[in-house]
């Protein structure tokens, strides 16, 4: 078969005509569809439009975001693959690559969360295992609105269940993420899903077609009508009769999902791939569309080949149809029944749908006729690429700790602190996922700042965290944004690994309000400091627009997932405080910031202020002393300080390990609350056999340490300030999910 | 021809998902809900004419995977081909 | 010791099992095919966790049909050991190799935690590293671990000595407000493991494989992987 030129396609039986109203369902702009005229000379074909609709959309081209996200830092000596790919792909020594990144499924979570959550994770982990890589990790984001708000509580159960239900059956254990809650996510939630695959690093396989001629086959799930438009819903803002457009979320099942990984795998090992994409976001379009732009070529698809589970199935269907676990895949000439026998051993199917050409257009075939034909470079070239208008959000007056009350009783503020949502245990939540199978999981939930995992069939650990706080980046988003890569960098320190590499998952309000485009460029300017002060490179992300409802954004919310690595796990350390009589040191400075604290906001009921400062050289300085104290066995415990401060991280490192502390507050430390509760960034907590030796180490690093007390006993005792229980702790801060959940509604 | 086939809980077998679907349902401003036993309902196509001898086969497969009658029961429905539109 | 472990569409821990056993008995598992009726003699047979078949229907129902449970049930009742573990249990199960049967959790999630497990007894091949009476600590994860059997068939279990494990507090606690707490999935008689009356064939739906190593879960479950190492050479 030859391609077609520059013929109008033939039109099917009722294809309607293009009409305003048509281009306009189809989410383009005017002066888009004109681009589209120009580009094809003629008018579209329904297929045709479906693709240009589906392609130019936010979630597709990045248009709105492109010109930012192009700032970030995406290299390092260790970069395999930065942005761009399925996934990023970093070296982690020892002929290994971690291969990694997150995405978001907010939008479908929102109407049916159950299913919007599993593909979610289904999607995430094809990212990675396309590229060759036996996931190994995952973890998730999660934002729910006000506990009170009467749609809070299913979505909460339903993408619990769906992120358990997928990740579970998949056999990949979920180990770590993050549950906020907040008013502004009511109507709009946030569900963040990341993976972290290993790979060898001369197996890895891309996107980028090769080789005229070569057979293009489909393999997996059968397709259906599911998700059509899934790619261009996702790019809209959120109005009542959302919920009408239940349809179009697709339905996951992670039993062929196991099977497509362990197929995929199986094919990976021989040497008959040149390609591989999955069909994720506007299905069998983005993913032929990519794997030939990507390798210069063009492509040649026969619709009616495609494995179809419904009767009835037009092009336009097939093309856009977001059906899950499938796979798209360029097969070296004659591999076929190599391919074939492996596929049907696992009883997925697999058919020949085409294959690829010299002419660069794609060509789409029904039963012997032409019914699309599309130049792809300028798709690409000329995809809409706007740089819209954008503010700043000026950086609130700081709040001076003396402007702030002190608590009346510090023993009830840290209790309503340690069992507000924020804050209070998510076991209800991690024990639902498992987080133990596969066996490697070192550092689980709760126990450590990130979660750590053995790299199969060796001694290294990788160590995941995902951060971000929202309340920051609504504040100042330059500082959030800085904040969200310094904590993750934090967090993977504490455990003792090396970072090494970030995905981003950037969820905003509609970019078209120039206030929210500042909040996405701010956010961007404080992640490429950060990024590149830390040496931590992005390579992969998304972007996730328009979580808006009825005009009302959600917070700006940029998640960093991040990965180090750690060469001897034997050596990294968790936060849990076992060991009774260790010397406890606070490690950085402490001004006691409580501006958009959560002390300000769960006992003082204000959400005000300036965020705390990120000072990167600080973080730098006291990271990397923080990790050679590790590695040199001196550390049996570590904490980084974030939400709550001081006193509520001590009091997480005593329930994790089951110890009390007693605390002695040094002299000089202004109003105590604000030193207990301020969040002063920069920070950790050690717990040391020898508090003495350690302090000294640290001032010979310059780097600011107190001793702040022992661990011991059972219980949080601040000399002259608070005697609390753990199991009275324990109790208030296991307790608030679990109620909550079982309460009526 | 068509069959359907409907798996329920043997009496007297706990039912958490009955009494859930129960709870939500007197939640949800139903109080004259009472008790709830939720099950599971199969639907085949057969190639076979003859509804005596289909029905000796469904038995079959009911007894040997579609049910597990230590806690649970089943009941077959043969429809005509017409009758399942 | 040679083990073999099968692997249905669906099973996700038969890496977990055969890393364990690999740790333990220095001798890699053959992994088995479901498909594969005739595969070689081996002096252990592992029927691993996941969700073959995806779970559907019922945990374990379709792989019970498959032409290797076919051949296992043979085998077993040559004596061959069979360990049943999670998914594998509930296989056994609808294998009728033990009796029962595996529910949906009383709370009707998913949980994996770590739970206390009190070893009944040591006289068998797959606990006498164990004492009886001892509380072990070894992770679930699993939403259909609910074990029931009618009134006959329990107190016949019971009676013959057939409990293995049972859920229990960390001070070996089974009865009373404790032990019900200490229960994970309302499972009858908190029972977490069954023999088959000869004691040849285990089912319990903790994971002593993913409790063999320090750093990753803890020791508590080698000893039923040294004690079968040790009943069969």
């Amino acid at each position: 078969m030859t391609a077609a030129g520059n013929k109008s396609p033939v039109k099917l039986p009722n294809e309607p005509e293009i009409t305003p109203q048509i281009v306009a369902e189809h989410g383009l702009a005017p002066d888009e569809y004109q681009r589209v005229l120009d580009i094809m000379g003629r008018p579209p074909t329904m297929v045709e439009l479906g693709i240009f609709s589906a392609m130019w959309s936010e979630h597709c081209s990045y248009k709105s975001s492109k010109v930012w996200l192009k700032k970030l830092p995406t290299r390092a000596p260790w970069v395999i693959q930065g942005p761009g790919e399925n996934a990023g792909v970093i070296d982690i020594g020892d002929g290994q690559a971690a291969i990694f990144k997150m995405e978001s499924h907010n939008h479908p979570s929102y109407i049916e969360p159950y299913q919007g959550a599993a593909t979610g994770v289904g999607g995430i982990m094809r990212d990675v295992f396309t590229m060759g890589a036996r996931p190994v990790a995952n973890l998730n984001a999660l934002r729910f609105g006000d506990p009170a708000h009467p749609k809070t509580r299913h979505l909460v159960s339903g993408v619990v269940a769906g992120i358990g239900g997928y990740g579970n059956c998949m056999g990949i254990p979920t180990v770590g993420g993050e549950t906020n809650f907040h008013a502004a996510y009511n109507g709009n939630i946030l569900v963040n899903a990341m993976t972290v695959g290993v790979a060898r690093t001369d197996r890895i396989f891309y996107a980028a077609a090769a080789g005229i001629g070569n057979p293009l086959v489909y393999v997996g799930s059968k397709t259906g009508r599911d998700g059509i438009h899934g790619a261009t819903m996702s790019s809209t803002e959120f109005n009542e009769d959302s919920e009408s457009k239940r349809p179009t979320v697709q339905v996951g099942d992670p039993f062929v999902e196991k099977l497509l990984l362990e197929a995929c795998l199986e094919l990976m090992a021989t040497d008959a791939i040149v390609a591989i994409q999955d069909m994720g976001a506007a299905g069998l379009t983005s993913s032929a569309f990519e794997m030939a732009a990507k390798g210069g070529l063009g492509v040649i698809v026969e619709l009616d080949k495609v494995p179809m589970r419904e009767t009835g199935m037009n092009p336009y269907e097939l093309m856009l149809s977001e059906s899950q676990e499938r796979m798209l895949i360029v097969l070296k000439p004659g591999r076929e029944d190599l391919a074939r026998r492996i596929f049907e051993k696992w009883e997925l199917d697999f058919a020949v749908i085409g294959h690829l050409t010299n002419t660069e257009r794609m060509v789409l075939s029904w039963h012997g006729d032409i019914v699309g034909d599309i130049p792809i470079p300028p798709l690409v070239t000329e995809a809409p690429m706007y740089e819209r208008p954008w503010t700043l959000t000026p950086l609130p007056a700081e709040i001076e700790a003396s402007a702030v009350p002190a608590p009346t009783d510090l023993k009830a503020s840290l209790l309503t602190l340690m069992g507000c949502p924020d804050l209070a245990s998510k076991a209800w939540i991690w024990k639902q996922y498992d987080h133990l199978i596969m066996g490697n999981t070192a550092i689980r939930p709760q126990d450590g700042d990130a979660a750590l995992v053995r790299v199969p069939g060796g001694h290294k650990g990788l160590a995941m965290t995902s951060d971000c706080t929202p309340r920051y980046v609504q504040a100042h988003p330059e500082t959030g944004g800085r904040q969200a890569v310094a904590e993750a960098w934090r967090n993977i320190t504490a455990t003792g690994a090396r970072p090494l590499a970030v995905t981003d998952n950037m969820n905003f309000g509609n970019p078209t309000k120039p206030e929210i485009m500042g909040q996405f460029a701010g956010a961007i300017m404080g992640m490429v400091e950060a990024c590149t002060a830390l040496d931590f490179p992005v390579v992969s992300g998304n972007v996730s627009l328009y979580n808006e409802t009825e005009g009302r954004p959600i917070l700006p919310t940029p998640t960093i997932g991040a990965v180090g690595v750690i060469d001897d796990i034997a050596k990294a350390v968790g936060s849990r405080l076992t060991k009774a009589g260790c010397a406890l040191v606070l490690i950085g400075d402490t001004r006691g910031w409580l501006g958009q604290s959560l002390y300000l906001r769960e006992i003082c009921g204000r959400e005000e202020g300036a965020p705390p400062p990120v000072d990167l050289a600080v973080e730098r300085r006291n990271g990397d002393f923080v990790r050679g104290e590790i590695a040199g066995g001196r550390i049996a415990a570590c904490h980084d300080l974030s939400d709550g401060g001081l006193l509520v991280g001590v009091a997480e490192m005593c329930l994790a390990g089951g110890t009390g502390a007693l605390v002695t507050l040094p002299a000089n430390i202004g109003a105590p609350h604000a030193f207990l509760y301020g969040e002063d960034q920069g920070r950790y907590v050690a717990a040391t056999d020898d508090g003495q030796a350690f302090l000294a180490a640290a001032a010979a690093a310059g780097v600011p340490a107190i001793l702040l007390g022992y661990a011991g006993g059972q219980a949080l005792v601040v000399e002259g300030h608070l005697t609390l229980p753990l199991d009275e702790l324990r109790a208030v801060h296991e307790a608030w999910l679990p109620t909550y959940m079982n309460s009526a509604t | 021809m068509k069959a359907r086939v409907h798996v329920t809980l043997k009496n007297g077998v706990l039912d958490p998902q009955g009494k859930a679907i129960g709870h939500s349902l007197n939640r949800l401003g139903f109080p004259e809900v009472g008790d709830v036993r939720q099950g599971k309902y199969i639907e085949l196509e057969i190639a076979e004419t003859d509804a005596t001898k289909a029905k000796a086969r469904l038995d079959e497969m009911c007894r040997k995977l579609l049910a597990n009658t230590v806690i649970e029961n089943y009941s077959i429905e043969i429809v005509g081909e017409q009758a399942g539109q | 010791m040679k083990a073999a472990v099968l692997v249905f569409p669906g099973s996700n821990r038969e890496g977990d099992v055969a890393q364990a056993l690999e740790l333990i008995t220095g001798r890699r598992p053959a992994m088995v095919w479901h498909g594969d009726g005739d595969f070689e003699k081996t002096d252990l047979i592992v029927v691993p966790g996941g969700f073959s078949y995806g779970d559907y229907l019922r945990c374990g129902a379709m792989a019970a049909q498959s032409p290797v449970m076919a051949e296992v049930k043979r085998r077993a009742a040559q004596g061959v050991p069979v360990l049943g573990i999670c998914n594998g249990f509930q296989i056994v199960t609808e294998a009728g190799l033990l009796p029962g049967v595996l529910m949906r959790n009383a709370h009707l999630k998913f949980v994996c935690s770590d739970v206390h497990l009190k070893v009944e007894t040591s006289q068998s091949l797959f606990t006498n590293r164990y004492q009886a009476g001892q509380v072990i600590r070894v992770p679930v994860a699993h939403a259909e671990g609910n074990y029931f059997a009618d009134a006959d068939t329990l107190k016949a279990l019971e009676d013959r000595g057939q409990i293995a494990f049972r859920y229990c507090a960390p001070d070996g606690t089974v009865d009373g407000p404790l032990g019900k707490q200490a229960n994970p999935n309302g499972s009858i008689n908190n029972i977490a493991g069954i023999f088959n009356e000869t004691k040849t064939v285990l089912g319990l739906m903790p994971h002593p494989e993913n409790a063999v190593e320090p750093m990753f879960g803890g020791t508590d479950g080698i000893g039923l992987f040294e004690g079968i190492v040790e009943a069969l050479s």
